[in-house]
């Protein structure tokens, strides 16, 4: 046995220099756990502003449609019908010889067929220039000046993510057309700017990602969490206050409880399947239906609710009951004058995340149909956004990330940025309400 | 939607009622309120309570029961010889839904008038033509027998629609009736609303255990007609997963769940070494100004919807990893083919289960009582000695838990798996190749045009269920391990 | 009194094994301990008194530098462990600990087995060279830890099965294991029975024959029954040191008697 009486304190023992080096290194580790963690979330956070921002931005092509009487209206009466009667292939010529003009006045060189100039714009140009028309067949024979999304690789030329060298077979654009879009954007007419269309838009398909937009899916959304809060809030506060304060103690009160914490860890994908055998398949209410993913989401956010909600309820002192039950209230009286309206920063605060989570969820929403569609008009009606097929910004983000044309994978991400905005926003509201609210009895 | 404005009316009565009652009881105390049992404001709840929630309640289980009835009466006009080998009678019965959904699709826009619809007979129309002509495109021919029990099935829930209506407003109006004329200024309302509250409140605590049999209920009896239609012994214990829609698909459940498994486990991998040195650091080492910093920012990951995730795997980290190990990669390796992989999935997931690792460690590692660590610092013991021989193993069962709630969490994730997993179903051991998961194939399973007849959708139920037991299993026995462990140190 | 008894004992001068000089220690903004000076002598138990919060513990806590676990806590003047300055920046706390062992107030064995509680300190210390050596130094331990005859049968069960008094002295062989020079007891006999609290103070009456012992003590009768010397704190400040029988029987402060006939406290 060492005779530890005799060593100094002042000088370290060969086997404590060892024990440090160890508990540096132990350290270290827990530094390490920290710092990937956190590397991780900022990973996650620059590549998703550095690949998202760009869908905020588009590129348009300003040129001047000259709207010929000839091709447009040719009985020259001016009747909507007759106007209505030219599709918008009709008004293909009209494009290309708009761009053919741009072209000419500004004198640039190229050996493009009027074809390939028409094809630096979306394809969506023809169908924007007819509603113009229908909207105003007075203006029909004027020459009229028209901002028309760029297509999507003349959009990607100019964003960095097509490049001349990865082009080679790519039917839908050529070297030459990039040339020409150089030449036009020194000229100004070709321009990058900010795209509302991207905030408040419908989905577009496939052939033209330069027009997609989250803006129906963010109402498909926004419906859902009407329902959500709606029926979630009450019932979640209702089903709170009676296991909190009436509840007996007995096994069917314990039941409940257990229940209650496990479904809360239940995959959301099994209340995806429970949607769509009981709402879908039994009650037979719509697919797609706003209306039914707010039911499963609710039925998912229930248990989060119930039990931030009896959270907040525990933390009003008993003493609060005590003196209200003292000057003669009822129980009830006792809960729902004085104890709930003490709880609700709590409450709400416990809502909001609820709320959050929901917004965020996907993979139900897969299951009751939300996604593989192209939701294209805004719902009209209250009773329309509840129950006509929409998408949701998740389920969006979704379709998007699944389609074959990487023009759409900037719009995933993009969308995700916006989802991060709301998300955001609801979480700092929950903090400040605890932070505003927070009692400390 | 006639229900939507059946609902309305209930809720512009019962509104009404409210105003009415408190009127009538405080005429009846000539204006003095201090006559009155209760307060005015409760007889006037009490009228609309009494309006309104029998009503709903009737609504609410004529819609449910409804179209069970009718389907069995409906399925009782099939006869049996009718159903073909191979086929069931809940298939032919979505064919007579179909049919039904045609012939009302086809009145509501005026092709047919509901006479006709009726009277319809399919030894004079091709009713598979006609309704392919207003586009319901049907998948066999119509016999006399489907259309008959089509013509019922609609018959029948027009009908019942007419009674629900009628029963729901008669009850309505009884009620609001009946509440009105109690209302006079001895009735002890008070009494009677608090107790219809709570049986409201009472009803509201029992949505929870509704919601479980719903899901239990909903997955079961669809997988008792999947083993109908598949051998049970095949799905639990068969190697290969291969659905053919055109039938005879080979469907086991032990390749995903090998996925699944493997999946889960690369992510435990990342989640509980990091997760768990981060709580350790944080609760043991970090002082207050970084702790108030690194612990929110680490919970931001937790914050982050899952989609997000799988956009991650699928655009970042999927393509990061072909770029390390596959065809002209920066090894000059051609182990791996394309962005989807276990690895992929894995590792985004293991980011995604950090804070829960390490908020469930951090809350554990915190109730490991403070004498413990005292006991050990003053024999002389380093910190780290302290945590790794004393407080670890201390909360050992805590953090137990915690890694099973986490492995329960990646069992049941869904979206990072769909787009970084893959979707082929094998037995490998490579972490590079794509492989799939059970939450995968329920997804693709139940997407698009599903015939709810056949074993290949029927199969997503059978999943679901087994996905729901596991993933219950391992919650519940990790609560009991941490209640367990709490309650040895309260 | 008449439940007091001063054991008979030589109090011959012995050599001084610590020696604090002007120690302060403040809790953030308390001040906890005011310039504190004692000589505490090798082989002497010597008994901390005072009412609560006088700051007793936390000079004992001193000693071995466990309120350095304690972020807010800052400690100034010196304590001499044989002429070496506990609180030299060279100083390692973790060797220090190795020979200022200490017991607290609540017995606190770790969920390990019998064995490995008391193996724990000579392993992190590395006093074994082998199984045979460390299975010595345990029952060695054990047995001056007088439970070696409770336990023997049952080294491999969890020390936390034991009753409330052979934790206590189970966490005291613990301590002894190390074979340190001073044993510093805070309150030990604090969560213990009468019989329990008996063999407890048996022990340290033995163990004064290899150690230092200095005990904090809430209980008059306890320092009474088993300290040569006894210190008397109150708020913070040393009032009274000394022989324990002169102490307790002609105090010279007179807080020290308002104490000890209890008015304050």
């Amino acid at each position: 046995m060492s005779d530890t009486s005799k060593t100094s304190l002042l000088a370290l023992s060969p086997r404590t220099k060892q024990r440090n080096a160890a508990e540096k290194r132990f350290r270290a580790y827990g530094v390490a756990a920290i710092a990937i963690g956190l590397l991780m979330l900022t990973v996650l956070v620059t590549n998703i502003f550095s690949r998202g921002t760009g869908a905020f931005q588009q590129t348009f092509v300003t040129v001047n449609v000259e709207l010929l009487e000839s091709k447009l209206d040719k009985k020259g009466n001016r009747d909507l019908e007759d106007i209505k009667k030219v599709t918008t292939f009709g008004y293909n010529p009209l494009i290309r010889d708009s761009v053919v003009a741009k072209v000419e006045e500004l004198g640039i060189q190229t050996d493009l067929k009027a074809k390939d100039l028409g094809g630096i714009l979306s394809k969506g140009a023809v169908g924007q220039l007819r509603e113009f028309v229908i909207a105003n067949p007075d203006k029909i024979g004027e020459t009229i000046e028209f901002r028309f999304l760029a297509q999507s690789r003349v959009d990607g030329y100019l964003k960095g993510r097509v490049h001349r060298e990865s082009i080679g077979n790519d039917k839908s654009i050529s070297a030459e057309q990039l040339d020409l879009v150089d030449q036009l954007v020194d000229a100004g007419v070709i321009v990058k700017s900010f795209n509302m269309d991207f905030i408040t838009g419908a989905d577009a398909s496939d052939q033209r990602p330069e027009a997609a937009g989250i803006g129906v899916a963010m109402l498909g959304s926004l419906s859902m969490m009407f329902v959500v809060l709606g029926l979630a809030l009450p019932i979640g506060v209702a089903a709170s206050i009676y296991l909190e304060e009436f509840a007996p103690k007995n096994r069917l009160t314990d039941i409940i409880e257990v229940n209650i914490s496990n479904l809360a860890a239940v995959p959301s994908i099994v209340f995806g399947i429970l949607g769509l055998a009981v709402f879908i398949n039994y009650m037979h209410l719509p697919t797609s239906a706003p209306l039914v993913g707010g039911l499963v989401l609710t039925l998912m956010t229930l248990p989060t609710i119930i039990i931030s909600t009896r959270a907040a309820l525990k933390a009003v002192p008993p003493s609060i009951r005590d003196a209200a039950l003292g000057v003669g209230a009822s129980k009830m009286q006792a809960v729902f004058h004085h104890v709930l309206p003490l709880a609700a920063p709590g409450i709400l605060t416990g809502t909001i995340i609820g709320l959050a989570q929901a917004l965020g969820e996907t993979a139900p929403l897969l299951l009751i149909g939300m996604v593989g569609f192209i939701a294209s008009n805004a719902p009209e009606t209250l009773a329309d956004g509840l129950l006509a097929p929409n998408s949701a910004m998740p389920a969006q983000i979704y379709e998007w990330a699944k389609r074959a044309d990487p023009a759409f994978y900037e719009r995933a991400w993009g969308g995700i940025i916006i989802l991060l905005v709301f998300l955001v926003t609801m979480n700092t509201l929950a903090v400040i309400l605890r932070r505003r609210f927070e009692r400390r009895w | 939607m006639p229900t939507l404005w059946l609902v309305v009316s209930l809720l512009v009565l019962s509104a009404a009622g409210f105003v009415f009652g408190r009127q009538r009881a405080m005429s009846s105390a000539e204006g003095n309120a201090k006559e009155l049992h209760s307060l005015p404001s409760y007889y006037g709840h009490n009228v609309a309570f009494t309006t309104l929630i029998p009503a709903l309640g009737a609504l609410a289980i004529w819609l449910l029961v409804q179209p069970m009835f009718i389907e069995n009466r409906v399925s009782g006009m099939i006869p049996a010889e009718l159903v073909p080998e191979g086929s069931s009678l809940s298939l032919m019965m979505s064919d007579v839904r179909r049919v039904a959904d045609g012939l009302d699709f086809a009145v509501d826009n005026g092709v047919l008038s509901g006479a006709e619809a009726s009277a319809m007979d399919a030894a004079n129309t091709d009713v598979r033509a006609f309704l392919a002509g207003i586009g319901v495109a049907l998948g066999a021919e119509v016999s006399p027998e489907i259309l008959v029990a089509a013509q019922t099935y609609r018959q029948m829930s027009n009908t019942g629609g007419i009674l629900m209506t009628v029963l729901v407003a008669v009850l309505a109006l009884a009620g609001f009736a009946w509440s009105y004329m109690q209302t006079h200024k001895d009735f002890r309302a008070r009494n009677v609303v608090e107790k219809g509250v709570m049986s409201l409140l009472i009803f509201a605590a029992s949505l929870a255990i509704l919601t479980t049999i719903g899901i239990v209920l909903s997955m079961f009896f669809e997988t008792i007609n999947f083993f109908k239609l598949h051998n049970a012994a095949d799905f639990f214990f068969g190697s290969t997963w291969a659905p053919n829609f055109r039938g005879d698909s080979e469907l086991s459940i032990l390749p995903l769940l090998w996925g699944t498994l493997y999946v889960s486990f690369i992510a435990l991998l990342v989640a509980v070494p990091v997760g768990l040195f981060a709580a350790v650091y944080l609760s043991e080492y970090a002082n207050n100004t970084v702790r108030s910093f690194a612990k929110p920012l680490l919970e931001i990951l937790a914050g982050i919807p899952t989609i997000v995730y799988g956009l991650f795997a699928l655009l970042t980290v999927g393509p990061l990893l072909v770029g390390t190990f596959g065809k002209g990669g920066f090894l000059g390796v051609e182990w791996m083919a394309g962005a989807t992989s276990v690895l992929t999935a894995g590792v985004v997931m293991g980011i995604m289960l950090i804070p829960f690792v390490s908020s469930l460690s951090d809350d554990i590692i915190n109730a490991v009582p403070q004498a413990m660590r005292d006991g050990s610092l003053g024999l002389g013991a380093t910190k780290s000695e302290t945590i790794r021989q004393v407080v670890l193993p201390a909360a050992l069962p805590g953090i137990v838990g915690a890694v099973l709630l986490a492995a329960s969490r990646a069992i049941g994730e869904t979206m990072i798996v769909v787009m970084g997993a893959g979707a082929i179903a094998k037995f490998s051991g490579n972490p590079l190749e794509s492989m799939t998961t059970i939450t995968t194939r329920i997804v693709s399973q139940l997407t698009g045009d599903t015939d709810f007849a056949s074993p290949e959708t029927l199969v997503a139920f059978a999943l679901g269920l087994s996905l729901f037991v596991l993933t219950l299993g391992l919650n519940v026995l990790a609560l009991y391990i941490v209640r367990k462990y709490r309650e040895q140190y309260e | 009194m008449n439940d007091m008894q001063f054991t008979d004992r030589a109090v011959d001068q012995k050599e001084t094994k610590i020696a604090a000089q002007g120690v302060n220690v403040h809790y953030g903004d308390a001040h906890a301990i005011k310039d504190v000076n004692v000589e505490i002598e090798d082989k002497t138990v010597t008994a901390f008194i005072g009412p609560s919060g006088c700051g007793k513990s936390t000079f004992l806590r001193c000693l071995n530098r466990m309120n350095d676990t304690i972020d807010i806590c800052n400690v100034t003047g010196n304590i001499l462990l044989d002429n070496e300055d506990i609180y030299d920046k060279r100083v390692d706390p973790v060797q220090l600990r190795a020979k200022v062992g200490m017991v607290f107030q609540k017995p606190n064995p770790f969920p390990k087995t019998i064995y490995d509680n008391v193996a724990y300190g000579p392993r992190i210390h590395g006093l074994a060279k082998n199984k045979a050596d460390l299975d010595e130094i345990v029952e060695k331990a054990l047995r001056r830890g007088a439970i070696w005859d409770e336990v023997k049968d049952r080294l491999d069960k969890p020390g936390t099965g034991l009753s409330g008094g052979q934790q206590q002295r189970l966490c005291i062989a613990r301590a002894v294991a190390t074979e340190p020079e001073v044993l510093l007891m805070d309150e030990p006999c604090s969560a213990l029975d009468p019989i329990a609290t008996a063999q407890v103070e048996e022990l340290i009456d033995e163990l004064r024959t290899r150690y230092s012992v200095v005990i904090v003590t809430h209980s008059m009768q306890q320092a009474a029954r088993v300290s040569q010397k006894t210190a008397f704190f109150h708020l913070g400040t040393l009032v009274e040191f000394g022989h324990t029988g002169q102490i307790f029987t002609n105090p010279e402060d007179p807080r020290t008697e308002s104490y000890i006939t209890g008015r304050i406290g």
